[in-house]
């Protein structure tokens, strides 16, 4: 199987086709055939996925089962996966099979339904697969696509809204990233990645506007990077689109964007941010460094007020990405490790606590904290399940979200103290609302009438939260699972990134002695 | 001598002839009667003309001691337009002809037209250039008020007839400056003047109000104030045609204009394109958002296109150049597409173009739903879409010639411009429920242009058909 990137990348994409061309009508049978193409597709993915992984040598740092193929405009199709992207892929195949279980309950216009979704796995596969510039950006504006659809089509009340807020916030972060990644090409006349990640890119500071830029190109690249990434994250001040989108989305619609898209903004740093722009991302990491905290702290606070479980858990993410950031840019083993660590286990973990929130909300029809109180006496398997994610949220020891906070500031301590003293009240924060969430909804008496007749989840509920706890806590108990796979990737990664700031170092040091 | 020119015009003479001979046939027998078959007949005749150029053009062949240019460039730009040109008239047929407004008048006229613009594209002389333009543009305001007993309609006509001689105005005075200064109307005689670095106020002057004259043909700002009356005015298939394939004919002359005559001094005439360029994609984008007319919409944003397709032309550069005729042909293939989707709306037979009336259509119809979705998302520059690698080739070219600035506004640009277009599939997709449903009557013509070009637009992705390579070969041969 000398194509089986491409093969996984466009299964879903087929089996959408053959939805859309080959099942006609909108009755009970036609829907349920739709399911059932949909999850045996993205079943099919996950398995011949899983060949990647069996096939990936974590000792090789380079780029691995890469393809290659002309395209038009003098670009290349070129896909590949190393150990930053490679556990990204099984992430996005793993999450996707129960993303369509979880809408097993969906009854208005399933076939589009699924295609959107199906379609929407195939563009964020080719998004961490991707190793040509206009290929990934391609894939990573075209999800948008879909996303917009989900919220429009399937979401809550305000649906409009968040759906337009959505693209529009990310579409402009993106369209900037593209005229970067246009002046890149003129710059080093390629878009293929590989050879981007070995250009030097000119550091040079100069002025524009009589602003003077420390860093040069590669700050102002950098930025335009990071508008995208950081809208797509979300970083603090730009998150505002996040929890709209979140609280208006179907459930499954919230547990792809939590699970899998807002990784793209964190794979994005790794992958372009730091190996092609170093010179600017050293200059910017300061900045970085305290949106971080500060995004940390100032959501974690706002979370703790929040009425809608949605809207909770949506902040509680931002916080949990903070650290994510935090640890890309302390640029250090521990705190990379511990970033794709933290954005894989939060993955598992925000994404079960969507479908915490989807199981109650089909049967009350509201994600008000109010509504609801009491649920052990009724559900005590759904209080078991849901008491094991809340604490994987805070951080407890034993669970993959333990790991991936305590890599993130480890590393960034050796960076800046003072930053992750910061964030590390955060921590605090989050048992706070984390816990208070789950006292209100699931302790005390049960008293409201409407809860009464509440049944306990469903075994098609519980086939959906099996896979996620054990990954949550497999990763929690054996983390170099992950560090094994990414380890090699990442210490090459920090290798050139020192490298390269030593020589822009040295670079400034010779002109200045002349 | 004079043979050998006439064998090079040859494409120019059949369609005229044709055209005049089809007229006095008309007049002579059975008049409107004969509508239907002049408009296959004429349209069949078109994309013949255009395959046959496509296929059997080679070299640079000048003819009438230059003042006619047939090469690579203007090849490219005569395929375009005649088989723009032919798309348009066979997809207004039946909804002319169900509105009783299918006079044998109106396929000449366009063919007519069409002679115009190839003219336009292949001038090599200020004079060639003047007498396609006003061939072009005389048959137009026709066809804009050929709907005699619409007031909406003859408004359009005269609005188009005052400011578009208006244009001409400021062009032939531009061209007489030009003559005064250089003492030639030969593009390849002004070019020798203007690289010997003699190029004196009043040539500047000449240049500046000949591109005003041009930038109104391509409706760019602060030029366009015409387009979104004519537009929305004029019946839906006039507007179609307006959209496309003048489009290509002014762009192309304006570049054929720039490179040929002014081509040793990008520097003079390159800021007045970066503004037109920064002024049209801002204005096309702002404005479009309040229109709640969905013909009004599309000339803001065909207004907003040009002002992509212009910054091609701005990197004076040959990689701008190719850029430019990618972005107007795929330009052209989307418009096509989405005009087909406006023709087809309607309620009670009468056209409907307020965007209000899509509420809730793809419930209704799927399949239409989804390639105007894809048409939309093309139009916005979305990727996968084909719109956004026309728009990445002229970033390309814009950013290699320097003009960063000049791309960042366009990016901001595009991100305003996608509000609107996806105001449209918000209608289609979930807009609140309609109470008077529009039905989308489409024949099979219209059917074929409307999914056609949305397949387009994704199948392009993988294979382009030979454009990219004929786009480029097409500018190597004015730019050298």
């Amino acid at each position: 199987m000398d194509n089986i990137l491409s093969i996984v990348t466009f299964i879903p994409a087929v089996a959408a086709g053959i939805l859309a061309l080959f099942l006609h009508g909108d009755d009970a049978a036609a829907q349920r055939n739709a399911k059932w193409v949909a999850l045996v597709a993205t079943t099919v993915t996950f398995l011949v996925s899983i060949g990647i992984y069996t096939s990936f040598d974590p000792s090789n740092t380079g780029f691995q089962m890469v393809e290659e193929g002309e395209w038009l405009l003098g670009l290349k199709y070129k896909m590949g996966v190393d150990g930053i992207s490679v556990l990204f892929v099984l992430l996005t195949t793993f999450i996707m099979p129960l993303t369509i279980l979880a809408s097993w309950n969906v009854t208005d216009r399933v076939k589009e339904y699924m295609i959107a979704f199906l379609l929407l796995e195939t563009l964020m596969l080719g998004v961490f697969m991707a190793l040509d510039l206009v290929l990934f950006y391609l894939f990573f504006e075209a999800g948008l696509i879909p996303m917009f659809l989900i919220i429009g089509i399937w979401g809550g009340k305000e649906r409009i809204y968040a759906s337009f807020k959505f693209f529009l916030y990310t579409f402009l972060g993106s369209v900037l990233m593209l005229v970067a990644m246009v002046a890149m090409y003129a710059d080093a006349g390629t878009t293929d990645i590989e050879a981007l990640m070995n250009h030097q890119f000119s550091s040079e500071g100069f002025s524009v506007l009589g602003i003077y830029i420390v860093g040069g190109m590669q700050t102002l690249m950098f930025l335009a990077f990071f508008a995208s990434f950081a809208v797509k994250m979300p970083m603090w001040p730009v998150h505002t689109w996040l929890p709209d989108a979140h609280v208006q989305a179907p459930t499954a619609g919230s547990v792809v964007l939590a699970a899998i898209l807002l990784k793209m903004g964190g794979y994005g740093f790794l992958r372009f941010s730091l190996p092609m722009f170093p010179v600017g991302s050293a200059v910017m990491t300061d900045l970085v460094l305290w949106m971080s905290a500060i995004a940390v702290v100032y959501t974690s606070l706002v979370a703790l007020v929040q009425e809608d479980m949605k809207k909770l858990i949506a902040y509680s993410s931002v916080a949990h990405m903070g650290f994510v950031t935090m640890g890309i840019f302390a640029a250090n083993q521990q705190g990379i490790d511990g970033a794709i660590f933290q954005m894989l286990s939060h993955g598992f973990i925000s994404a079960a606590l969507f479908l915490c929130v989807g199981v109650i909300y089909d049967r009350m029809h509201t994600r008000d904290i109010e509504a609801y109180g009491g649920l052990v006496i009724r559900m005590p398997a759904y209080a078991l399940v849901f008491m094991l994610f809340t604490m994987a949220n805070v951080g407890l020891p034993g669970t993959s979200g333990f790991i991936g906070e305590f890599l993130t500031l480890m590393g960034t301590f050796q960076v800046n103290t003072w930053v992750t003293a910061v964030a590390a009240s955060g921590v605090i924060f989050s048992a706070a609302y984390a816990l208070w969430l789950y006292r209100r909804v699931v302790f005390g008496d049960l008293i409201k009438e409407s809860l009464k007749a509440m049944t306990d989840m469903s075994s098609r509920e519980r086939l959906i939260f099996a896979p996620l706890i054990v990954m949550t806590i497999l990763l929690g108990v054996y983390p170099s699972l992950v560090t094994d796979v990414i380890g090699n990737s990442t210490a090459t990664l920090i290798s050139n990134y020192d490298t390269a700031l030593a020589a822009a170092e040295a670079a400034t040091q010779t002109a200045a002695s002349q | 001598m004079i043979q050998a020119d006439l064998t090079i015009i040859l494409p120019e003479v059949i369609l005229a002839v044709y055209a005049m001979a089809a007229l006095i046939g008309a007049v002579y027998t059975t008049k409107d009667a004969l509508a239907p078959v002049l408009v296959w007949t004429t349209a069949g005749a078109m994309a013949l003309l255009s395959f046959w150029i496509a296929t059997n053009g080679d070299g640079t062949n000048v003819a009438f001691n230059g003042m006619f240019v047939d090469d690579g460039f203007s090849r490219f730009a005569k395929v375009a337009i005649l088989l723009s040109a032919a798309a348009v008239l066979v997809m207004s047929q039946d909804y002319m002809a169900r509105r009783d407004m299918l006079r044998f008048e109106y396929p000449l006229l366009v063919a007519l037209a069409a002679v115009g613009m190839m003219m336009m594209v292949s001038a090599g002389d200020l004079m060639s250039l003047y007498m396609g333009l006003e061939l072009q543009s005389l048959s137009l305001y026709v066809v804009a008020a050929l709907r005699r007993d619409s007031l909406k309609s003859t408004e359009a006509g005269l609005k188009y007839f005052v400011l578009g001689a208006l244009s001409s105005g400021l062009l032939l005075y531009g061209a007489s400056l030009v003559y005064g200064f250089t003492g030639t109307t030969l593009f390849s005689g002004i070019i020798q003047t203007v690289q010997h670095g003699e190029i004196s106020v009043g040539l500047l002057f000449g240049l500046v109000f000949l591109m005003s004259g041009l930038a109104f043909k391509v409706s760019a700002v602060p030029f366009h104030m015409w387009t979104p009356d004519v537009y929305q005015g004029s019946p839906t298939p006039i507007t179609a045609f307006f959209a496309t394939a003048p489009k290509v004919a002014a762009m192309a002359l304006f570049a054929r204009l720039l490179h040929d005559a002014f081509g040793g001094v990008i520097a003079d005439w390159q800021q007045i394109i970066v503004l037109l360029s920064v002024l049209s994609m801002l204005l096309g984008a702002v404005a479009a958002i309040g229109q709640r007319d969905i013909k009004r919409l599309m000339a803001f944003s065909s207004i907003a296109h040009m002002g992509y397709a212009l910054i091609g032309l701005a990197a004076g550069t040959e990689l701008g150049v190719k850029a430019m005729l990618m972005y107007l042909a795929i330009y052209v293939t989307m418009n096509i597409g989405t005009f087909a989707f406006i023709l087809m709306m309607e309620r009670d037979g009468k056209p409907v173009t307020d965007i209000d009336a899509l509420r809730q259509y793809a419930k209704r119809d799927p399949g239409k739903a989804l390639a105007v979705l894809i048409l939309m998302f093309s139009l916005a520059g979305v990727p996968p879409m084909l719109g956004f690698f026309a728009k990445f080739g002229v970033w390309q070219a814009g950013v290699s010639a320097g003009l960063t600035g000049l791309v960042i506004v366009s990016a901001i640009a595009s991100v305003i411009g996608a509000f609107y277009y996806l105001r449209i599939v918000f209608y289609m997709y979930f807009g609140a429920e309609n109470e008077d449903p529009i039905e989308t009557r489409a024949t099979p013509v219209l059917w074929v242009a409307l999914m056609g070009s949305a397949a387009l637009m994704l199948v392009g992705v993988f294979y382009q058909f030979g454009i990219e390579g004929a786009a480029a070969a097409a500018a190597a041969t004015l730019v050298n």
